[in-house]
């Protein structure tokens, strides 16, 4: 199966391994993306004003062309899937803000588009049971912390699970075999953008998301978010720098743990690119 | 066969000028002497970028003074250049390719995807797109989509962002070609060539060749094959 595929900008720089990894074990799983032919940037953030058209409009315009290849966008970055989500949204339910962006994009989009994670695409996919068995048990009782941060979850409109209890990746690390650990922080703020001018906010809040992941015994942790990958990953090496005594919990996609499960070639995955090196704890896989 | 004169407007003001000029040389007919703002005379240089509307239509439209030809009651201006911001760099000193791609050109993270750029170009590109995939870093799919950039600047006179993606994509493409395409072996060779003096003779005739010899020459000269 092929589905129209909107990868990001943060995909092709600091998170390839993050696209190299969802493209080859969605494959895996029998389903080719196939990346659009032309996009920007989404915007990375959504306008909080309703009325603020132009912050807007790149996203309306891929989803636009999206709609000419198909009836879903696969994307994988979670701001990405937040920013497109939400613009469908009122692309679908603000006639006022349809009828602008239409009007000055001179098309005819209405939000037809689903724009679909590939969590829910994996989560919908038969071939992820028969997972289970490929997998040969690489992951094994392998602990993870499945961290979901904000823009998967919130607002709860454009949630691709329940906003409160989501349980898409736990369901997900379970049938590959490995055991997702229940923590009180999977879906807290790692700090987002504020590390950019608030560093200490944002180590304290990966201290105490990677606290609440290592008393639950979380060997590993997985996420979609590029930005809260290197939050958890950047500071945690940093901590670990600064105190010996700091165990550090290495942070993967998703999609690592997903291709590794489906024997996806290690070259594939770009496991070397995390500063916490996930490859130790991984080494019973064939990495 | 008496001339056919039409209307149109330069910088607001109404000529009447024979039908089937370029806008070059309607200006040029109606008395304007060009010394900037126009080049080769051919469509290549960009020098002669020229904005226009005509009555019933809302849009913008652009062309190249020297490759358009007038019509009946046009509103025209040219807009031959435009300030802009140009770093200036090193290509032998850029580390990261993106990151001094943002520190030369900070602003490119401006950029919305309003797309007036590319409503703007006369050479019918994209430099939205390009901006888009220079700012993720894939240099070669932004110096394959602004290769034909002739650099008029119509982008940064209309960017809300104000960008000059002009200057961002030449910084590209001499990024692209410099560091990361293969190097073109034919062309090694023939710098090699003529550093060794192959055509130091040929160059010397031609210094003391006469301008009837020169003309002749010239009229006789060789095309490429294409």
């Amino acid at each position: 199966m092929e589905m129209p595929y909107f990868p990001g900008c943060t995909l092709y720089r600091k998170a390839e391994n993050l696209d190299a990894s969802t493209r080859s074990s969605l494959a895996a799983l029998g389903v080719k993306l196939i990346e659009l032919p032309r996009w920007t940037c989404c915007g990375a953030v959504v306008p909080l004003a309703r009325d603020n058209y132009m912050g807007m409009v790149a996203a309306a315009r891929i989803l636009a062309d999206a709609a000419k290849m198909g009836k879903t966008l696969a994307t994988v970055c979670s701001f990405c899937y937040n920013v497109l989500k939400q613009v469908n949204y009122v692309m679908q339910r603000d006639p006022e803000a349809r009828q602008k962006l239409n009007n000055y994009l001179e098309e005819g989009y209405r939000g037809e588009v689903r724009v679909i994670h590939a969590l829910e695409i994996c989560r919908q996919n038969p071939s992820l049971r028969a997972a289970k068995d490929r997998g040969s048990g690489y992951l094994r009782g392998l602990k993870v912390a499945c961290y979901y941060g904000c823009t998967l979850l919130r607002p709860a409109a454009v949630a691709l699970d329940d906003a409160e209890n989501p349980a898409v990746m736990e369901e997900m690390v379970a049938v590959l075999g490995a055991e997702a650990v229940a923590y009180p922080l999977r879906t807290a703020c790692c700090g987002s953008y504020q590390v950019l001018h608030e560093g200490a906010l944002v180590a304290q809040k990966v201290r105490e998301i990677i606290a609440s992941a290592s008393a639950a015994g979380a060997e590993v942790i997985i996420t979609s978010c590029p930005l809260c990958q290197f939050n958890l990953d950047w500071w945690q090496e940093r901590f670990s720098r600064e105190d010996g005594g700091f165990r550090p919990v290495p942070v993967l996609y998703f999609t690592q743990l997903l291709g590794m499960a489906l024997g996806v070639p290690p070259g594939d995955l770009g496991l070397e690119r995390h500063l916490v090196d996930p490859r130790p704890l991984l080494s019973g896989a064939p990495l | 066969m008496p001339e056919s004169l039409i209307p149109i407007y330069i910088m607001g003001k109404r000529y009447e000028v024979p039908e089937g000029l370029t806008i070059m040389k309607a200006l040029e007919w109606a008395g304007y002497q060009l010394i900037r703002g126009c080049g080769c005379r051919g469509g290549f240089c960009g020098a002669c970028a020229t904005v226009y509307r005509v009555p019933g239509n809302f849009r913008l439209q652009v062309g190249l003074a020297c490759q358009t030809p007038v019509t009946p009651h046009m509103n025209l201006v040219q807009m031959p250049f435009f300030p802009a911001n140009k770093a200036i760099y090193d290509l032998d000193k850029v580390g990261s390719p993106l990151e001094t791609l943002l520190q030369l050109y900070p602003e490119i993270t401006r950029c919305l995807g309003c797309n007036t750029c590319t409503s703007v170009c006369p050479q019918k590109l994209q430099p939205m797109y390009y901006v888009a995939a220079a700012l993720r870093g894939d240099f070669a799919r932004a110096a394959e989509l602004s290769f034909d950039c002739i650099m008029c600047g119509l982008c940064a006179a209309r960017c809300p962002a104000q960008l000059a993606p002009y200057n961002i994509a030449i910084f590209v493409r001499r990024y692209y070609s410099k560091h990361m395409r293969p190097k073109p072996k034919h062309l090694i060779e023939r710098v090699a060539e003529i550093r060794a003096g192959r055509y130091d003779q040929a160059l010397s005739e031609l210094a003391a060749a006469s301008e009837e010899e020169l003309k002749k020459l010239y009229v006789n000269r060789e095309f490429e094959k294409l």
